[in-house]
């Protein structure tokens, strides 16, 4: 670099010069600031692990033996036994303990054909999380459009509207949760409406976008030949948006399934309660078995709604996260 | 326009008159499906049995307990005087004396039995003797503990309560011990009692009181600010007051009762109270130890919350960083490398975010390790993906320039491909910073740290609705400012893309759409 800049160096008129200088500046600035940043998120990063550490019930080092003793006690007597474990087939290791009792939990359809208790489970959570998605998304495909500026001309309604969407988004599931199953007692109904709720108002808000970003002129005609509210929405945005608003739909179930997992663990019912229980024991074949099925679960529900999703908007709406 | 028109207009629009009978027909089948999926959910369920049990009642009186607390004053009738009691974690202190129950003292004579003596009794229920040891009461003057029990019945003749008057919002109760007047508005209803067998109403009972079998405890309502039980033996009344109580000092402060400015200057310049520490010291520590609303606790988990979403986002960046690299296509030319990291980054993140947390809180024991573990393990495989997609959509150009000047393959990384895809890497980054803040308080309640946990037990305990709420409201407090910093940045962030190329904002992918 030293050599261009000799050699560089009296050819540059004045006002080269200047801008060389300045350009110089900038470049330190910058470096200052990217120095800077790093050394602040380290000083943040390394506080925050010493903290966490400090605040933890076991010591990072002291306790990561145990999870690897965990991760090793996990190893099921002979690897069948997590696959009997899956269809409720009895163990040959039964010794009358909850550990081995698979066949216990058969939930019969006849008198011989049964459903295994996981994937009964499973069904239940994944009902949970499509339920209350519908239960969600209806309500907010009700109420998109009284938050939407170009379809509702009432700035009140509007206002009044996006602040419930907001208030509701904003309350954790589990907070909701919480209080229905004070009213409810344990069971899968408040995990419903907890997710419910909260759907309300996180598809809402996606749903008021789309709404916003349609295009009006269907709408235009239509108020030019004298329909009424209703009929200008329903003829001239829902057709456009419908698939914008199914892409959305699928992301949320694919949220919820995770959702109503985690609501299941503190007490919701579903497959989430079973592996807790399943962990806390120290089952290890039917925690393998659980942990199977849920991850095969979840990467079939992501597949399915990523292929439907591609098919209903294309590349468009390709939208990925989990949202919060 | 008469009929040859519309048929004109059919045979040139065919698609819109005669459409397929899948297109005709499939809005009205997708409704019923979803009518019939109702139905199905409502019997898998059993929707029905579950809202017959339920107890709306409760709902009201938890929701009004997120922003007020109620105060029970315990009347008991005695042969020829009342005693008053508050329940035992009252929240008006040790020895508490509200404007709002009047007392009427007379000498009374009354038969002492031998021990237990019915006042000695009713004085252990009552937080004086767990509070103030040693402290006579106002109602009770002579019951103080101390005073030797006497061993044979006699008569005393002492100071006692002979008539109470409870205020309560817009009604009152007046209490003798074997008349109770209870009055609302301009209703008012008499109770006689008959100590100990039956409560029984001069007048036919108005709506808001509600006695089941004649005779038995008449239950009074006076709309949200109180309600009381007439029985017969005592009178429980249940003031509701608005607000959080004792939010700053708990009733063992010596700050606590206090107005503010006078709280204040004994802070500022009061003399010591503790003798070893300044006021300023003594106020604080009660202030983080008050025991009904536990702010040190709460503040301590709270910031293990912000940590471990912290934490966790940024290691799982740091470790999806190289990966990604390695993910991409068309920076890493080998397939097999290719798949082998795509598909450990779908393997974390399709075990779930519940799966990992129950596994770390597990072998780490609870607390926010885990749940920053849990974090940490779930998004390697988010943000790696994430990360490797928008490699994959970079603009070659840039490279092949860079190459083209004879780079070494680091450099072109770092000239060609770096500057692309910095911003899209710290703008999902920071999305994720955002939305773990949330699921880290959720997963906290399985165990993995945080105010998760607190939050779950509190609401589990069924009393302590107000500091419920308080913690949901500073978990929206975190949430809201996290929120607003990362998308300040992210907004500075994709200000800088824009600013170079219109096409990559377009192909920025979507992740911060679904919030």
């Amino acid at each position: 670099m030293s050599a261009t800049d000799v050699h560089r160096a009296p050819a540059l008129s004045p006002e080269g010069a200047t801008v060389e200088r300045h350009w110089r500046d900038l470049a330190a600035r910058r470096r200052l600031y990217t120095i800077g940043g790093l050394v602040f998120l380290l000083l943040a990063l390394s506080s925050s692990l010493w903290f966490a550490n400090e605040t933890n019930a076991g010591k990072f080092f002291d306790r990561l033996p145990h999870v690897a003793d965990f991760f090793a006690e996990l190893k099921p007597r002979d690897w069948l036994d997590p696959v009997r474990a899956l269809f409720d087939l009895p163990s040959p290791y039964d010794d009358g303990s909850l550990k081995f009792d698979y066949p216990e939990g058969r939930v019969y359809l006849t008198q011989g054909i049964y459903i295994p208790e996981y994937f009964h489970r499973m069904i239940e959570t994944l009902n949970i999380a499509l339920f209350s998605t519908l239960v969600g998304s209806t309500f907010g495909f009700l109420l998109c459009f009284l938050a939407a500026g170009n379809i509702t001309a009432s700035r009140w309604l509007r206002f009044a509207t996006r602040r419930f969407l907001e208030i509701v988004r904003a309350f954790p599931e589990i907070v909701i949760a919480g209080f229905f199953l004070a009213i409810f007692s344990l069971g899968p109904i408040p995990a419903i409406l907890a997710v419910s709720i909260h759907t309300v108002g996180a598809l809402g808000k996606m749903f008021f976008e789309v709404v916003e970003n349609a295009d009006m002129k269907p709408e235009e005609g239509l108020r030019a030949v004298g329909a009424n509210w209703v009929e200008r929405v329903w003829f001239g945005i829902v057709p456009q948006v419908l698939p914008n608003f199914m892409s959305y739909f699928l992301l949320r179930f694919e949220i919820n399934v995770r959702a109503s997992t985690i609501l299941g663990a503190v007490g919701a019912g579903g497959i989430g309660e079973t592996l807790r229980l399943s962990i806390g024991r120290g089952h290890e074949a039917k925690t393998i078995a659980i942990v199977f099925l849920l991850f095969c679960t979840i990467v079939a529900v992501d597949q399915f709604s990523a292929w439907l999703r591609h098919r209903l908007v294309g590349r468009q709406a390709f939208a990925y996260g989990r949202g919060e | 326009m008469n009929a040859d028109a519309i048929d004109d207009i059919a045979a040139r629009h065919p698609d819109a008159f005669r459409r397929s009978l899948w297109k005709r027909y499939a809005t009205p089948l997708g409704v019923l499906l979803c009518i019939l999926y109702t139905f199905y959910c409502a019997w898998f369920f059993s929707v029905g049995a579950v809202l017959e049990k339920a107890n709306w009642n409760l709902a009201g009186a938890y929701l009004a307990d997120w922003v007020s607390y109620e105060i029970r004053p315990d009347i008991e009738f005695k042969d020829n005087y009342l005693t008053i009691d508050y329940s035992r974690f009252s929240k008006l202190g040790s020895n508490p004396d509200p404007d709002w129950v009047t007392k009427q003292m007379a000498v009374i004579e009354r038969r002492v039995d031998a021990a237990p003596t019915p006042a000695i009794a009713t004085n252990k229920s009552s937080q004086d003797s767990f509070m103030a040891p040693g402290a006579p009461t106002a109602e009770n003057p002579a019951a103080a503990p101390g005073q030797p029990v006497p061993a044979a019945p006699e008569t005393v003749r002492e100071k006692a309560v002979v008539a109470a008057d409870v205020v309560l919002g817009n009604g009152r109760i007046a209490i003798t011990p074997n008349l109770v007047t209870v009055t609302r508005g301009d209703e008012s209803v008499i109770f006689d009692i008959a100590r100990d067998s039956s409560v029984t109403p001069r007048t036919p009972l108005p709506a808001w009181i509600e006695q089941r079998r004649p005779g038995s405890t008449a239950y009074v309502s006076f709309g949200f600010l109180g309600r009381a039980e007439v029985q017969d033996d005592e009178v429980i009344a249940w003031r509701r007051f608005f607000g959080w109580a004792n939010f700053v000092f708990d009733t063992n402060s010596p700050f606590w009762g206090k107005p503010i400015s006078e709280a204040a200057s004994l802070i500022v310049s009061g003399a010591r109270i503790d003798s070893s520490r300044s006021n300023a010291a003594l106020a604080w520590d009660n202030v983080l130890n008050n025991a009904e609303w536990q702010h040190g606790d709460v503040w301590l988990k709270l910031l293990q919350t912000i940590v471990m979403a912290f934490v966790g986002t940024v290691l799982a960046s740091i470790v999806a960083f190289p990966l990604a690299f390695l993910a991409a296509r068309n920076v890493t030319p080998s397939r097999i490398a290719n798949q082998v990291t795509k598909r450990f980054f779908d393997f974390q993140r399709s075990v779930d975010m519940l799966i990992w947390a129950l596994f770390f809180t597990r072998g780490f024991g609870p607390g926010p390790l885990a749940g920053m573990s849990a974090i940490f393990f779930t998004d390697t495989g988010t943000l790696g993906k994430l990360y490797s997609e928008a490699l994959e959509n970079i603009d070659d150009k840039q490279r092949e320039g860079i190459r083209s000047v004879g780079a070494t393959p680091a450099m072109v990384q770092r000239y060609g491909v770096l500057p692309q895809v910095l911003p899209v890497f710290l703008s999902q980054s920071l999305y994720f910073w955002e939305s773990n803040t949330r699921s880290a308080t959720i997963i906290g309640a399985v165990g993995a740290g945080g105010i998760g946990l607190k939050l779950w037990e509190a609401m589990r305990t069924n009393t302590n609705w107000a500091n419920v709420f308080y913690m949901v409201l500073l978990i929206l407090l975190v949430v809201f400012i996290f929120d607003n910093i990362s998308s300040y940045l992210r907004r500075k962030l994709m200000g800088t893309i824009a600013n170079g190329n219109d096409e990559r904002r377009a192909r920025l992918p979507p992740a911060a759409q679904i919030a």
